[in-house]
């Protein structure tokens, strides 16, 4: 078709005297020129709307999440006093009692049974377990007051952030009139207040929010990433390696390129199925571990660092190669000392992605039980652990108004795990790109 | 028709080696000690890519300890005749070869040939330079180190001397710790050479190896020929012809694939016996 323009406009210009070539060429350089204005313009467009759907994202997470490193404490004085803690086996003390009895004491003129209920329920279970663990580490002698700053529960803790409104009718809201009375007493007593939540950031699971925290799936999501790593980044490299140099090039090996550019595509809860029949069912493995969580997510993210190898290794310039070869070296010798160090950093590029992916995934981790409650902190590879997509997942699911906000800032908290994971990858990278 | 004492020993070695062409060696200044004895030696040796015969049935003797350039237009097959020397073809799976093309009496493609052991004796330097992304020190070591020559002090000395073989030991003395990317392209491919150099090879194979490089450049590596003529067997492979005729003694003149004149330098370029050749030399090409 260019060709006939060209020829017809040829034939104008014969036809219509001499037109010069470099007129043809202005006349259609200012479309060319607004054309490339316009291209520039959509893409400036594109990075705009991402940055804006970007910035609204983070902003909405922090907004709603930023509140949960916060939480509300209450001071309780804490008569103990002989006899209150079995001697033979502190342990088993009723500490429970004790609070309760701290409790009544704080407000002599609750009686009645209902109210006193009421009245237990604004402190959260966690007092007991807090006061335990101070007895147990500095048994009292005597007499004593513990003062103990006590976790609020999780309703006190919305109405003091300001999630509860005070002024609506009684049945709206959560909390009766009278608790919020005690409350307003024990503020102008000053004995209670807004402190930085460290249990969110030390504890496990807990099905109070107030309790609950992102500890336990992070330490799952590491043991869980380092299960991947170690076995993903080896294997990948060296299947890209065989594939790209060593490989004939046969059906065979067309077969399982194939394969493995569909297993990239493959959604990953089949991976969590294949997990679940090989290794669980047939070899056994422990159900809800790091360890099988890892293997999965192997084979999850293989393809996709194999892809990335291959393509780095494609990339290293032949000339390498010949240098390399010209002086004498093996293949061996040309892929460890000149090929695999120049495609390092691509390969590096490729494994970030794949963990990214693997860090952010829960669907195959469904399927081998990674989904279950576990308030223990996983302490190994073979420990029932949840990862942090899951955690979010559960607390998104939990109808608790407190576990919107420790939602956002879990999400916040795998933000920043994976930023992390990227900067040592990043770091990595560069040395090695350095180094060449 | 009169012969000298070269042109004689040329046509005994030609009939003891067997090939079909004549040979003769240059004027008795230019020749060299121990040189003229057949060091690679082609017989009815053709080199396919899959159907494609890019090199058809050569006959020829490389002889040792002389420049041999090999021109002709470009597809005519006289890189791929080069890099069939030291097998650096393996890397195209669809390429093999028939016929045979020997070395000091070694078949080159023969079975029980260790290719890494044959391109330690025929080293080659590319088109482009191509330095590892290393110190220039490094770059020379690379090959000895190979080889397993580990002590420090010997390094130092084959890195001297192929440096100062390599007519560069001058301009990167006091640089040798550099990375030898930060070069220019001349100092580059003149130090390809001296790697190539540090592992001793008995064949030089140069493959247009001043074609990315400017005339000072390219001079300096003229140069360079010239002074490693007469200890190593060197072909060269170039576009340029006052380059082939400048630096060589033989000259190899390729055209489609098959070779068409071999003959030394002076006369292919003075006096052509082929038409074909007469018709590139002088530009008349179509």
């Amino acid at each position: 078709m260019s060709k006939s323009t060209t020829g017809s406009a040829a034939r104008s210009s014969a036809s219509s005297g001499r037109v010069k070539t470099i007129d043809i060429v202005n006349k259609g350089l200012k479309s060319r020129y607004r054309k490339e204005k316009r291209f520039r313009v959509y893409g400036l467009l594109s990075i705009i709307a991402s940055a804006v759907f970007l910035a609204f994202l983070l902003s909405s997470i922090v907004f709603n999440g930023y509140s949960a490193f916060l939480q509300t404490y209450i001071k309780l004085d804490v008569p103990v006093k002989t006899g209150m803690i079995n001697e033979q086996n502190p342990r088993r003390s009723d500490f429970q009692g004790i609070i309760k009895a701290a409790i009544r004491d704080y407000f002599p003129d609750v009686t009645e049974r209902k109210d006193t209920r009421e009245l237990y329920s604004i402190f959260s279970s966690g007092a007991a377990f807090q006061l335990r663990e101070k007895v147990l580490k500095n048994p009292p002698e005597g007499d004593t007051t513990i003062s103990l700053w006590v976790p609020a529960d999780d309703d006190v803790d919305m109405l003091m952030k300001g999630h509860m409104k005070r002024d609506v009718p009684e049945s709206e809201r959560r909390l009766s009139d009278k608790q919020l009375r005690w409350i307003e007493k024990l503020e102008t007593d000053k004995r209670i207040e807004k402190r930085f939540n460290t249990t969110f950031f030390t504890a496990g699971d807990s099905r109070e929010p107030e309790l609950a925290g992102i500890w336990g799936a992070v330490k799952g999501s590491f043991y869980t990433m380092i299960v991947t790593l170690v076995l993903s980044f080896p294997i990948g490299i060296a299947a890209a390696v065989y594939l790209e140099e060593f490989a004939p090039k046969n059906i065979a090996t067309d077969f399982i390129e194939v394969n493995i550019n569909n297993l990239a595509a493959v959604p990953s809860i089949v991976f969590g199925l294949l997990g679940l029949a090989v290794f669980l069912n047939f070899f056994g493995m422990p159900r809800s571990t790091p360890l099988v969580g890892g293997i999965v997510l192997m084979l999850m993210t293989l393809p996709t660092i194999i892809i990335a190898s291959r393509a780095a290794l494609k990339a290293v310039p032949p000339s390498i190669r010949e240098a390399a070869l010209g002086v004498g070296s093996s293949k061996l010798q040309v892929i460890t000392g000149h090929v695999l160090p120049l495609a390092l950093p691509g390969m590096l590029t490729g494994t970030i992605i794949g963990m990214a992916q693997a860090l952010g995934e829960t669907a195959p981790l469904l399927m081998i039980g990674m989904v279950a409650f576990i308030v223990d902190i996983p302490g190994g590879f073979t420990d029932p652990a949840a990862v942090m997509p899951v955690q979010i997942y559960l607390w998104a699911d939990s109808p608790e108004r407190a576990f919107v906000e420790r939602t956002s800032a879990a999400i916040m908290v795998l933000l920043a795990f994976l930023v992390s994971m990227n900067a040592v990858a990043v770091i990595m990278r560069k040395r090695f790109e350095r180094r060449w | 028709m009169q012969m000298t004492a070269g042109e004689k020993e040329a046509r005994e070695v030609a009939a003891k080696s067997d090939t079909n062409r004549e040979i003769f060696l240059p004027p008795e200044r230019q020749r060299v000690k121990d040189g003229g004895k057949p060091h690679v030696s082609a017989k009815n040796f053709s080199i396919f890519y899959g159907d494609f015969e890019a090199v058809k049935k050569v006959n020829a003797d490389i002889l040792s300890k002389y420049v041999t350039a090999i021109i002709g237009p470009s597809g005519c097959g006289k890189s791929t005749f080069l890099r069939a020397i030291n097998r650096m073809n393996d890397l195209i799976p669809s390429c093999y070869t028939t016929g045979t093309i020997m070395f000091d009496g070694e078949d080159i493609y023969g079975r029980f040939t260790d290719e890494v052991q044959l391109r330690k004796k025929i080293g080659m330097v590319f088109q482009k330079p191509n330095p590892f992304p290393k110190s220039i020190f490094d770059n020379i070591a690379y090959g000895p180190r190979l080889h397993g020559v580990n002590d420090k002090k010997t390094l130092e000395e084959i890195v001297e001397k192929s440096l100062l073989k390599a007519a560069l030991w001058d301009e990167v003395k006091d640089r040798l710790d550099r990375n030898a990317l930060g070069l220019s392209g001349g100092q580059q491919q003149r130090l390809c050479v001296a790697r190539t150099l540090a592992v001793e090879p008995e064949i030089l194979l140069l493959d247009e190896p001043t074609s990315a490089l400017d005339p000072k450049a390219t001079a300096k590596i003229e140069d360079l020929i010239e002074e490693l003529r007469g200890s190593y067997t060197i072909l060269i492979v170039t576009h340029n012809m006052q380059q082939a005729s400048r630096v060589s003694d033989y000259t190899m003149f390729y055209y489609e694939g098959d070779l068409v004149e071999y003959a030394p330098t002076k006369q292919l370029f003075t006096n052509p016996r082929d038409q074909v050749t007469e018709d590139y030399i002088t530009g008349r090409f179509s």
